[in-house]
């Protein structure tokens, strides 16, 4: 008798358990780690609206998030670059067309700390500096002092943008001091008067000064303008025309007042 | 009834026995995890290219995967924090065991010992917020987040286990031993010397490699305050970058099985020899020099 209760008991676990394993995961996320402060953002907040679709997120960069939506097994993709003519060549071989959204803006600030009298810098200066070709802020225009270059791992998105739009291909020297995240350099460069650093523009406050590049400004209207050379687009992709929950989801990804909002605070720039 | 108490025995001896199994098995299944996480990456650069490589630039393409600065760095910042630790570790065992008043060591005691309960985080913080800007502005140099601070920092956290493993080694020397010593002559100091550290020196080198071997492993403090920067220090002031701060910062970020991630784990290896040679000297050493007896001084 009691062994009967038990088995039923075992089942009845093992059915709760298979069951939430076939409903969960809904919708699929997958791909760039730069965005993935982004989906995971939205994803919570759309799935307290929608309790009953479950978002599973992932990060494996855009190379392979690409690589899995043309392969079916996510839902969505989430890009740093767009899709290459290659990739897209490859859907249309398993018969689909990815659709693309731009879903924000990435752009890069160099930060200096307040005491360092230079106010513009262009991109080649950067680059030599953060070569380690510039020993001594003199040498651009600033005060004698030596220069304390401050780089983020060269795992983070962050650093992605900075090596293709600043490095151009040449590597961050190796002396410079790698920082684990972006609140570490505001920090780091807050403490010191020789150091530069760069960041999301959604992380620069008052305790560093951020200079303006080729005698542009970094803000959200230079970067949707394009004028402001270190900034790009980030991308989501599905599979196909999006219906149903992944409609939902992306409209509520691109919505000014829900998903932008989200794309403001985890420190990038929103569309609008 | 004999028999039911002997079957009580037997079940928990068995008990005891599967708990000490799993603890054991759990960690070698760790081990064995860390090993086939990390051999892979032996399939696109050598043994030798990786542990002598000198750069470290596993994202870029194509990506290098030399660790010799990152090992140069966890050494070098263990040396200075042993330099600086060991000494006043070993010195305040000392106070406190011999030459303290009982009411000050015992009020001193657990003080130190509560130093060792301080998160590492929060030494962090503080290297990071007070001593990278002192050390900076005193000595004039580019950055306070280098070297120096990293050691500094790891002495706050190794001197209470040094201090207070030393200070128990010390206090189990026989008493007949100095009571001996001094009634040959000899002076305190000279007893001190002579007789009580060569007496307790197997334990005090235990506390020493215990100690270090915390400072080698440790992962958020050099993540904080050792500058970060991938290359071979030339002098006290240079940032570096330790094995472990490499490990914890680029995990997170690191594809999932791909050769940033193997390179990682294989990084934790070499880690986890540095560590377990450690404890094993400590271990030879507490037998060879293991005091069995007031005679075999």
């Amino acid at each position: 008798m009691k062994r009967s209760k038990l088995v039923v008991g075992v089942v009845l676990l093992a059915a709760v358990f298979i069951s939430s394993i076939v409903f969960a995961g809904n919708i699929a996320i997958n791909g760039s780690t730069t965005v993935l402060p982004i989906a995971q953002k939205v994803a919570e907040a759309f799935m307290k609206e929608h309790p009953d679709v479950k978002i599973s997120v992932s990060g494996g960069g855009s190379g392979n998030g690409i690589k899995a939506l043309i392969d079916g097994t996510t839902d969505i993709a989430d890009a740093s670059r767009a899709m290459k003519d290659e990739e897209v060549e490859m859907a249309k071989g398993k018969g689909t067309k990815p659709v693309e959204f731009v879903v924000a803006y990435d752009c890069i600030v160099p930060v200096v700390h307040p005491d360092n009298p230079l106010k513009n810098i262009t991109v080649d200066q950067l680059k030599a500096i953060y070569m380690g070709k510039v020993k001594n802020w003199e040498e651009i225009g600033g005060s004698d002092k030596p220069v304390v270059v401050i780089s983020r791992d060269t795992s983070s998105g962050t650093y992605e943008v900075w090596e293709e739009k600043v490095m151009k291909k040449e590597r961050v020297y190796p002396g410079a001091l790698l920082t684990a995240s972006s609140g570490a350099i505001i920090q780091t460069v807050s403490k010191n008067s020789n150091a530069i650093g760069y960041v999301g523009h959604g992380y620069v406050d008052k305790s560093v000064k951020s200079l303006s590049v080729n005698g542009i400004m970094g803000s959200k209207e230079t970067t949707l303008n394009k004028t402001y050379p270190i900034s790009r687009p980030l991308f989501m992709y599905t599979r196909i025309q999006p219906a149903g929950d992944i409609k939902t989801f992306m409209d509520y990804v691109l919505n000014k007042d829900k998903g932008q909002k989200l794309v403001e605070i985890s420190g990038f720039v929103p569309l609008n | 009834m004999t028999n039911a108490r002997q079957q009580t025995d037997k079940s928990v001896r068995f008990i005891f026995f599967v708990v000490a199994l799993a603890s054991t098995l759990i960690l070698f299944m760790i081990m064995i995890f860390l090993f086939t996480e990390g051999m892979p990456i032996f399939k696109k650069v050598s043994v030798h290219q990786f542990i002598f490589g000198k750069y470290w630039y596993p994202t870029s393409s194509p990506p290098d995967f030399g660790i010799f600065a990152l090992i140069a760095a966890s050494i070098s910042v263990t040396l200075v924090s042993a330099v600086i630790s060991i000494p006043l570790g070993v010195m305040t065992a000392v106070y406190l065991a011999e030459l303290a008043h009982k009411r000050t060591a015992e009020i001193l005691k657990p003080i130190i010992e509560l130093l060792a309960a301080l998160p590492s985080v929060v030494i962090g913080f503080f290297g990071m917020v007070v001593v990278a800007p002192f050390l900076q502005n005193t000595f004039g140099i580019p950055t306070g987040l280098n070297l120096l601070n990293a050691a500094l920092m790891l002495s706050f956290m190794s001197v209470p286990t040094i201090c207070s493993l030393s200070e128990d080694a010390i206090y189990s020397v026989p008493i007949a031993l100095k009571e001996g010593s001094l009634a040959l002559g000899a002076t305190h100091l000279e007893t001190l010397i002579r007789v009580i550290l060569p007496a307790s020196i197997s334990g005090i080198s235990t506390a020493v490699i215990l100690g270090m071997s915390r400072a080698i492993g440790e992962t958020m403090v050099v993540l904080m305050v050792a500058g970060g920067a991938a290359m071979v220090p030339s002098s006290l002031f240079d940032p570096v970058r330790p094995m472990t701060s490499s490990i914890a910062a680029e995990m997170a970020e690191a594809p999932f099985r791909g050769d940033h991630y193997y390179a990682l784990f294989a990084t934790g290896i070499v880690l986890f020899l540095f560590t377990l040679l450690f404890n094993i000297i400590a271990d030879r050493i507490s037998h060879k020099y293991r005091q069995t007896g007031e005679a075999s001084l």
